[in-house]
């Protein structure tokens, strides 16, 4: 068994795209109409393009919004995204406008920072343990 | 206000003392929450954490505290820390947007000096655990 999908609730997917692909530097995988407005719309990663598939996924289940309102407001994210350096990362996103809740700290091996990614989730980068 | 009814026809006399004694008491339960929350290393622990640094959210204390302090504690319970530091006025929560943040506030300290005056010219320094 292989985890080959994972998702995250969007509110608006055309914007979610445009952040998941022109900010943080995704590449759209699949881009399949669904029938009404929906698309069942993947990315990938540029260095593993046949690697795990990030759904971007409509959020219009009533579920959704008190769930993530919730970890919003707590600070927590919905997802972690591995980069080599959190502090360049975060450096290069800051200059694209991209608001962060926690600025990079560093925790023993780990290196993390938490950025909103402007579709209604907070997304945490880190360095992998080494 | 129960004490008011007392008040008319009496004179302030009366109304002095009961506000006195009213702010009395009131002082006496400011601090004790004062010293409830940092009777506990938790708590101090997350006052450390935000003196490092201000404005955080919950996932943030929460990372640090495990991560840092190896603390075990759940998310609850921490939580419940924070409130207590609320109660205690060390700590402030303030909305931005969709987050919430917590500040350090040191101000209530001061009263434990206030109390207790430092001596006025500082002796050895001595580090404390």
């Amino acid at each position: 068994m292989k985890i080959h999908l994972t998702s995250v609730f969007v509110d608006d997917q055309t914007k979610a795209l445009h952040f998941y692909t022109e900010i943080l530097g995704f590449v759209k995988k699949h881009d399949i109409p669904l029938g009404g407005q929906d698309r069942w719309l993947t990315v990938v990663s540029p260095a593993e393009p046949d690697g795990t598939e990030l759904l971007l996924e409509p959020a219009g289940h009533p579920a959704v919004k008190p769930y993530r309102d919730a970890l919003v407001t707590d600070g927590i994210p919905a997802h972690q995204f591995a980069v080599d350096d959190v502090q360049a990362e975060y450096e290069r996103l800051r200059g694209l406008g991209v608001h962060f809740t926690q600025e990079p700290l560093e925790m023993g091996p780990v290196t993390t920072a938490v950025l909103d990614d402007t579709c209604g989730n907070l997304i945490q980068i880190a360095t992998e343990p080494r | 206000m129960p004490g008011r009814t007392v008040c008319p026809g009496r004179g302030g006399a009366l109304c002095l003392d009961l506000i006195g004694k009213c702010a009395l008491a009131y002082r006496v339960v400011v601090a004790d929450d004062l010293f409830k929350a940092l009777a506990d290393s938790t708590r101090r622990a997350i006052l450390d954490e935000l003196a490092e640094k201000s404005g955080q959210t919950l996932f943030e204390i929460c990372s640090r505290l495990s991560m840092k302090h190896g603390l075990g504690i759940s998310r609850q319970a921490i939580s419940q820390h924070l409130a207590v530091l609320e109660a205690a006025g060390l700590v402030g929560a303030r909305r931005e947007g969709r987050y919430k943040f917590h500040d350090l506030d040191t101000a209530p300290l001061r009263q434990i000096a206030e109390r207790w005056p430092l001596p006025r010219t500082s002796g050895p320094e001595e580090s404390i655990p």
